[in-house]
């Protein structure tokens, strides 16, 4: 089999205020071969939709190489296209503008690009819409116009970036077969295909191989190859397996990431992740609930609770964090804290939360010491932005400001003036 | 950088209402009856002027001030206008009826015709001083403000959220605290940026307006633009380049002061919960919000407020719907009001005219109009064809963007009649035709805002949108056909509107001008009404005024109006 596309080493940074660089992709190895899909997994900002843009020749990369049959990739890249995740269709073209375009620069005669077009059109099932304007589209018909304008070129490689997460659940599924069908069908001009997605079951669905990313930076983490015939029955034991083989794996390094942190005690320096008290209450909730009775399979309760895995892994660390609740393999389970804070009313909650973050997050115990000492009982944010990007980047100091204010507001443990920017332990009059 | 739609565009007819039309014949009355009056004010108070003034740069911030303070004054003054005007209009349809066809055609009046027929009549308020003039100069200002700002809060308060106002009433408030808690909040932001491009705007006439002559009536308030004028007549180059940095340093201090603080304040009125990607910034705001002085100053201000949103005025706000029982009575009373108003309007001019003018007259002042029209429309054409690609080329670049677009704001602010007389001294040297070299005097300070317009356009191009383009390898003239181009054309059309509408207003001191002792002369509607200003001639004034008004409201109507429509239709993302 001969590799359409060959990606070794490559590396991303992207310059920040403040002269600082930072690293999105790091050492990032990757191989396409003729007929086959391969999905790019993992939680959002771990550089998989850069690296889909890099091996569209849309950036370059800092190192590393890529390289296009055997030539490198050196910007846009004929026989390269690409579906992308907000449709990106020009709004004030029709259906058939719009898959015209890249024929249009491909320099073809009116005729050819006219049948070309139409017959894409026809492909992807868009009959009877070639003069409909994009706006006049629902969501999946918009999508399949992205589709069609990007399979009417003959590309050798098919990039989507997230194509079905911004459709709802029914008519994602219904696009997702239809693609699995023509592509099983050999019915799509094209060889391979690159799927970027934070969907679990969809990876396992449609790719023969899925390549997790881990994050800051991404890198690859591992491969896992997908052994199953086409079409796939997402009921089947071992469809489930690989699931949930997935989700360990992508659960395992952060598990690990946060029992160093506990052991080692958590400082200032630790970021946070911005995760609101209603989103852990509503887990916890979850958990209790008779069918789990405080123990769950994430990717179960991820499905119940229809959170996609990188917004569910955030919030089962917060509870980690607080001792709410471990995490541990591919499951969840409340600890004693935990069941507690389940079976109280909002003010012994509040009560628990307070105490969990004086304890456990040393940012809100460190701005509430600096509060109570001081005669006026304020302090400017700009005190702890400060102290915060001696040991992180700017947005992540940032962000963790502000999951520390909304866990702070909801514990009532000190209250925060965005207006005047200032932390105070007076109750807003 | 928000755009606004300008007030020529609301409606998308063609032809005139019968609204219209009367907001026509009860503005063309106004003005008729300022000019009769002044005719016969004019000789009178012909020896009224400002003090001597030299040209000592010690002055000059002095002066500076002043200009400064106009304008505060008649910002202040157009606001309150905007409040009751556009509340009124919004809320009463009776009225609204009326109220926003006049506010179209009072924009296509142009500015310096407001100032030159009621300047004499405001002298003779405060005979033998100043006062009158003053408030003749801020009058001046005031038109070029008023009527965009009060067409955007009427624009805001007719699309506040249904929801909004629903929870209002669920929670029991009263339309007078409505208002101000709900509905003003929602419309502050727009209102905020057009009260910025109106004081751009705004500089220009003040500059113009503190000198200004009406027959013998030679008026020289001390200012900035009194300083212009005599640093002109006197060919006084370094007090020219003095009075441009004078003029930065208000800008500036204007901006800082008041325009940012006021934008970053603004912001939190902003409907909708994503964060703007930018959070306005102010050091201003973070110092009055941290002064305890302001909030000391301020709480009896809002204890008062707060007091006032228990009092339920009787007819505020509640729509006419409510009060079926009067409206018939009200509704026959209104249309009589209005019709003996038009008709005594419409007889002030059939007066005016009849005793006045004569058809030779009209024919003479059309064709002069279509002169400064075919000067206007090739200029926009010419500005278009440059500013359009750079804008684009700035726009697609954010770091150039930050750079650029400031740069344009203040030079949209800048008072183009500073080079004119480098201008005249170059047409005089090189002995070129005015009435092509003049030309671009018209344009030099409206064309900026096609410019900002076209990097606003450029620079909200989704990134998704760049990338198709450059991943179907979409280059050269496909590119710009297909995709720059269509993408900025809404925001181009915006841009061209009050471009072209600021180039007619431009005619009337571009046409003519001066340096030194040498005056230059186009041949075109503009140079009509400043020479007939000049002399004093009031029938001449009122012909080419509403010649021009006529020319600016049919342009907008055939040509603006359906291109931005279908700009608006076609081309708007999302």
């Amino acid at each position: 089999m001969t590799s359409l596309l060959e990606v070794q080493n490559v590396k991303r940074t992207f310059p920040r205020s403040g002269g600082e660089e930072l690293l999105v992709l790091d050492d990032v190895n990757l191989t396409l071969r003729d007929g086959e899909i391969v999905g790019l997994l993992g939680r959002s900002g771990s550089g998989k939709s850069t690296l889909l843009r890099l091996i569209a020749g849309l950036s370059r990369p800092q190192g590393g190489t890529l390289t296009y049959l055997g030539t490198p990739i050196e910007g846009p890249v004929q026989g390269v296209s690409m579906v992308f995740q907000g449709f990106a269709l020009f709004p004030w073209m029709t259906v058939l503008e719009n898959v015209q375009l890249g024929l249009e620069a491909l320099n073809l005669p009116a005729r050819e690009l006219r049948e070309r077009a139409l017959a894409a059109i026809d492909l992807i099932g868009l009959d009877g819409y070639e003069s409909a304007y994009p706006r006049e589209l629902s969501g999946g018909m918009r999508q399949r116009v992205g589709f069609a304008r990007a399979v009417v070129v003959h590309p050798n490689i098919l990039l989507m970036d997230e194509p079905f997460s911004a459709l709802d659940v029914l008519t994602a599924e219904n696009l997702r077969t239809d693609l699995v069908e023509l592509w099983g069908n050999g019915k799509l001009p094209i060889k391979g295909i690159i799927l970027v997605t934070h969907n679990i079951e969809e990876a396992v669905l449609m790719c023969d191989r899925v390549l997790l990313f881990s994050s800051n930076p991404g890198r690859v983490a591992s491969e896992i190859k997908i052994d199953l015939p086409q079409p796939r029955d997402r009921t089947s034991p071992a469809f489930e397996d690989y699931v949930d083989r997935i989700y360990v794996e992508m659960t395992a390094k952060r598990v690990e990431r946060m029992r160093q942190v506990l052991q080692q005690g958590a400082s200032l320096a630790m970021p946070l992740i911005h995760v609101s008290p209603s989103q852990i209450s509503g887990l916890v909730e979850a958990l209790v609930a008779a069918k789990y009775d405080g123990k769950a399979d994430l990717p179960d309760i991820a499905y119940e609770q229809e959170l996609e895995v990188d917004e569910l892994f955030p919030v089962a660390e917060a509870m980690q964090l607080l001792r709410l609740a471990d995490v541990e393999g591919g499951d969840i389970k409340l600890t004693h804290m935990g069941k507690r804070f389940a079976d109280a009313d909002l003010n012994e909650r509040k009560e628990i939360f307070s105490r969990a973050l004086m304890a456990q997050v040393p940012l809100a115990a460190h701005i509430r010491k600096v509060l109570d000492e001081r005669a006026s009982h304020s302090a400017p944010r700009t005190r702890f932005l400060d102290e915060l990007e001696d040991h992180m980047a700017e947005d992540a100091a940032e962000e963790t400001l502000k999951s520390v204010v909304s866990w702070a507001r909801f514990a009532e443990l000190f209250s925060y003036d965005d207006d005047a920017e200032l932390f105070s332990l007076e109750n807003p009059t | 950088m928000k755009i606004l739609p300008p007030v020529s565009i609301e409606g998308r007819r063609l032809l005139p209402s019968r609204w219209d039309l009367l907001a026509a014949v009860l503005v063309l009355g106004f003005i008729v009856a300022f000019a009769d009056v002044s005719r016969f004010l004019v000789h009178p108070l012909s020896s009224i002027t400002g003090h001597d003034l030299r040209l000592n740069p010690a002055d000059l911030p002095g002066y500076a001030l002043r200009t400064a303070l106009r304008m505060l004054i008649a910002m202040g003054v157009s606001l309150g206008f905007t409040f009751i005007y556009a509340t009124w209009a919004a809320k009463n349809a009776r009225a609204g009826s009326l109220l926003v066809p006049l506010l179209d055609i009072l924009q296509s009046v142009p500015i310096l015709s407001f100032l030159s027929v009621t300047v004499v009549w405001f002298l003779s308020l405060s005979p033998g001083r100043v006062f009158g003039a003053e408030l003749a100069c801020v009058f001046s200002i005031f038109c070029g403000q008023a009527w965009n700002m009060a067409f955007s809060f009427y624009q805001s308060l007719r699309t506040v959220p249904p929801e909004l106002e629903e929870a209002g009433r669920m929670f029991g408030l009263g339309a007078w605290a409505r208002f101000w808690r709900i509905e003003a909040p929602f419309a502050t932001p727009p209102l905020i940026w057009n009260m910025m491009m109106s004081m751009s705007g705004g500089w220009f006439f003040v500059t113009i307006s503190e000198a200004i002559s009406v027959g013998k009536t030679n008026i020289a308030l001390p200012g900035i633009g009194s300083w212009i004028a005599v640093a002109i007549a006197q060919k006084n180059l370094p007090a020219i380049f003095l009075a441009i940095f004078a003029m930065l340093v208000v800008i500036l201090i204007y901006d800082q002061l008041m325009f940012r603080p006021l934008i970053a304040w603004a912001d939190r009125f902003r409907v909708g919960n994503e964060q703007s990607e930018e959070q306005p910034q102010s050091w201003a705001l973070n110092i009055y919000r941290r002064s305890r002085l302001l909030d000391v100053m301020t709480t009896p201000f809002d204890a008062m407020m707060r007091w006032s949103y228990y009092w339920h005025p009787p007819h505020f706000g509640v729509r006419a719907a409510g009060r079926e029982v009067d409206s018939r009575v009200t509704d026959f009373l209104w249309y009589a009001v209005l019709a003996l108003l038009g008709g005594y309007a419409a007889f002030r001019i059939y007066a005016f005219a009849h005793v006045n003018l004569s058809w030779s007259d009209l024919v003479t002042a059309v064709e002069l109009g279509f002169l400064t029209l075919l000067r206007v429309m090739v200029l926009i054409a010419i500005a278009s064809a440059i500013w359009t690609p750079i804008g684009v080329y700035v726009g697609l670049r954010p770091r150039l963007t930050q750079i650029v677009q400031p740069v344009a704001q203040f030079l949209a602010a800048f008072p183009a009649n500073i080079l004119f007389p480098l201008a005249v001294s170059l047409i005089v040297i090189f002995n070129l035709n005015p009435d092509i070299w003049l030309s671009p005097l018209m344009v030099l300070g409206t064309q900026w805002y096609i410019l900002f317009n076209v990097i606003a356009g450029a620079s909200a191009m989704p990134p998704e949108l760049r990338d198709v383009a450059d991943n179907f390898n979409v280059r050269g003239w496909l590119w710009w056909k297909r995709v720059a181009l269509p993408c900025v054309f809404p925001y181009y059309v915006t841009g061209a509107i009050t471009a072209s509408g600021g180039a007619w207003n431009a005619s009337i001191v571009a046409e003519v001008a001066s340096w030194g002792t040498k005056t230059l002369h186009a041949h075109g509607l503009g140079a009509y009404i400043a020479d007939a200003a000049t002399t004093g001639d009031f029938r001449h004034i009122v012909l080419g005024t509403a010649v021009m008004s006529f020319f600016v409201v049919v342009v907008n109507r055939i040509l603006w109006r359906p291109l931005y429509w279908y700009a608006e239709r076609k081309f708007r993302l999302t």
